[in-house]
């Protein structure tokens, strides 16, 4: 089981990078959104599979029975999910917003705060 | 949870943690910085509407927490580092707050930049951005970097790392200018991705360890194959390289920082690359020192390019923020110089933790040094700006004769971000280049030095543009420049003033250094050996 969720994680790494690296907003939003989520199944992993036993302790013990499920993970991953989204949503309005306002997707024509015809530094001194 | 660093039963630690009464109540003070920030940030929403009431309730949340980092200075100073774990639950379950001297400096210089800022801002922030929420986000961001500073436990860590980020996002994008879109785009992305890659190795290191808390990790990461912990080191470094813009990976900074108000440019300049140097710290040498051992190389690499590239890039603006942001690139690179100071092969035992003391020590204060100096270069940019009306060099020549205190103030600036005796920057360099010298590292040592020599012929470039010469590039020498306007009574008042005290607070702290060499040879120690800050975060741990 962990092979195949390493093989998974690795086709989402790849596929996000891809994605990452294109010129088009749109795209490294994709990205984005594929690489939190390849995040997400990397700490599930981490946190290894075990059978289905839920974490619950009962009320005689003080530790969960041998084999319980780990809850850790489960809570780091609803952590980052939830900031993760938060970010999305707003890498998501400012890529609209730069959008309309410097009406291109293409990172190459975004040199608004690097300008490509930038002035030669002053000679003197 | 099995472990050999400490010297509980399995069985036994749910049993106390049931049993363990309430923590001392000294040890609050680690949260302190936090909780004020948090709190004051949530008030000061609800104050949304009151102009007036907005900046100096700010202002009185941000001197308490400078009160409370300075308590704890003096705390640490004392008694060495202090912890407290939360929710009644014992480490290394609860999620822990710990404090030595590395995140205690580290956490008042944020603060002192702060409040600087925060007085700056008064010139500055329009009547719009006061309902825009500009000192709730400048709250949140304190509250960001002092959590990242004060927390021992790793995935906190990540966490505060994201209330950082998206505290700036607001900060970087208020206005919604076009350039400034255009700036937090490339921001934005470039962080998340780093900041993706940290909780990456994170996982890895949960996957590996089966603990997050850093105090733990000291002891279990010992045990790690070389393989699996080069990995993960390298994963940290990579993730911080970006955060800390580190060459090659310092695009997004001269990309954002010019884009908006000078306000924002002084707090991020000052304290968002610290962040992430500071957790390259952190993690790298006190929780994976032998996965540190090992990229030495790479460090010392990333280290020579960005000190070497980031004046270089300064010298090729015209753009005066932009000049600046590239001299912060260059500071990074000093920062990571010391953490690629290690003693040689043949060295072992004290000598060769009291090389690596020294380079941490240095790191440490030059990381101290950095957000206040750039801070204040910031801020001065932003006055010089104001008074010429305009961010291209090539036009604000003649300003010594507007502004003869600015005129001073950027000389001593120049100074002190080169590195140059008696002002603040001068003493972590120094014993950045002894510890060079006794690691044997020679590539180091001599880039500290060209860092330092290209430096000044940057900064001082700047200075001759912008002040010593009559007037805008071009003109004949008996034209003045008639761009320039003195300063009105308010931005002096809180634009000038704020800036002259934080001036004054790097030329006493570069007059007598003392106390600093002290600090710095402690955070130093308490990073290689790490003994304190374990038994800090177990005390409460039952044996």
């Amino acid at each position: 089981m962990e092979v195949a969720l390493a093989g998974l994680i690795a086709a989402f790494f790849a596929v996000s990078l891809y994605l990452l690296l294109s010129r088009a907003v749109v795209r490294m939003l994709l990205g984005v959104v594929v690489l939190s989520n390849a995040v997400n199944l990397l700490i599930f992993t981490a946190g290894r599979l075990t059978a289905e036993i839920p974490p619950i302790i009962p009320g005689s013990q003080y530790v969960p029975i041998e084999g319980a499920a780990n809850p850790l993970p489960q809570a780091l991953i609803l952590t980052a999910i939830v900031i993760g989204f938060a970010l999305f949503a707003f890498l998501l309005v400012l890529g609209y917003r730069a959008y309309q306002e410097l009406d291109a997707d293409n990172t190459d024509t975004m040199r608004l705060a690097e300008p490509t015809d930038a002035p030669r530094p002053p000679l003197s001194y | 949870m099995e472990t050999e660093g400490s010297s509980y039963d399995a069985l036994d630690l749910p049993v106390a943690m049931i049993e363990a009464g309430s923590v001392a109540a000294g040890e609050w003070i680690v949260v302190w910085p936090v909780a004020l920030a948090l709190l004051g940030a949530g008030l000061l929403v609800m104050l949304r509407g009151h102009k007036a009431l907005q900046a100096w309730f700010a202002a009185a949340i941000v001197l308490a927490i400078t009160v409370s980092n300075l308590t704890l200075l003096v705390t640490v100073f004392e008694n060495g580092p202090v912890a407290l774990t939360m929710g009644g639950w014992l480490p290394p379950f609860g999620i822990t707050f710990a404090a030595d001297m590395t995140s205690a400096l580290f956490a008042l210089a944020a603060s002192i930049a702060t409040l600087v800022v925060l007085v700056y801002a008064q010139v500055e922030i329009e009547d719009r951005e006061y309902g825009y929420g500009f000192f709730p986000l400048l709250l949140l961001l304190l509250c960001g970097v002092s959590g990242s500073f004060l927390t021992g436990d790793i995935f906190n860590l990540y966490v505060w790392f994201e209330v950082m980020l998206i505290a700036s996002f607001g900060l970087l994008s208020m206005g919604g200018t076009r350039i400034q879109l255009d700036g937090t785009l490339k921001y934005g992305f470039l962080n998340l991705l780093a900041t993706t890659f940290f909780l990456i190795a994170i996982a890895y290191t949960y996957g590996l360890t089966g603990t997050l808390n850093m105090a733990d990790l000291v002891a279990k990461a010992d045990d790690l194959p070389l393989g699996p912990m080069l990995t993960v080191a390298a994963l940290f470094l990579f993730a911080f390289a970006i955060k800390a813009a580190a060459f090659p990976a310092n695009a997004w900074l001269p990309a954002a920082y010019h884009t908006p108000k000078v306000a924002v440019s002084a707090v991020f300049g000052g304290l968002l690359t610290k962040v992430g140097a500071y957790a390259a710290i952190r993690i790298l040498v006190m929780i994976f020192p032998e996965g540190r051992d090992m990229l030495v190389p790479a460090i010392t690499a990333l280290a020579v390019t960005t000190m070497v590239l980031g004046p270089l890039g300064a010298m090729a603006q015209t753009n005066l923020r932009r000049a600046v942001g590239f001299m912060v690139i260059g500071g990074i690179g000093v920062i990571l110089g010391g953490l690629a100071i290690v003693a040689p092969a043949d060295v072992q035992g004290m000598a060769a933790t009291a090389v690596a003391r020294q380079g941490l020590g240095g790191a440490v204060l030059y990381g101290f040094h950095s957000m206040l100096t750039l801070t204040a270069f910031y801020l001065v940019a932003g006055l010089i700006e104001r008074m010429s009306g305009t961010d291209d060099i090539r036009f604000m020549g003649g300003l010594y004769l507007a502004s003869v205190p600015l005129s001073i103030m950027f000389v001593v600036l120049v100074f002190a971000i080169a590195g140059m005796p008696p002002f603040l920057g001068f003493w972590p360099k120094l014993i950045l280049v002894e510890g060079t010298i006794r690691a044997g590292n020679w590539v180091l040592m001599v880039a500290l030095l060209v860092n330092s020599l290209l430096t000044l012929v940057a900064a001082s470039r700047l200075w001759a543009h912008i002040f010593w010469r009559n007037g805008e590039e071009g003109a004949r020498s008996e034209q003045r420049n008639t761009r320039l306007r003195v300063l009105e009574p308010r931005e002096v008042r809180f634009g000038l003033m704020p800036v002259i005290a934080l001036m004054a607070l790097i030329v006493v702290f570069g007059l007598f250094p003392n106390w600093l060499f002290e600090a710095g040879g402690v955070a130093g120690l308490d990073l290689v050996m790490p003994d304190r800050y374990v038994d800090a975060v177990f005390a409460e741990v039952p044996n």
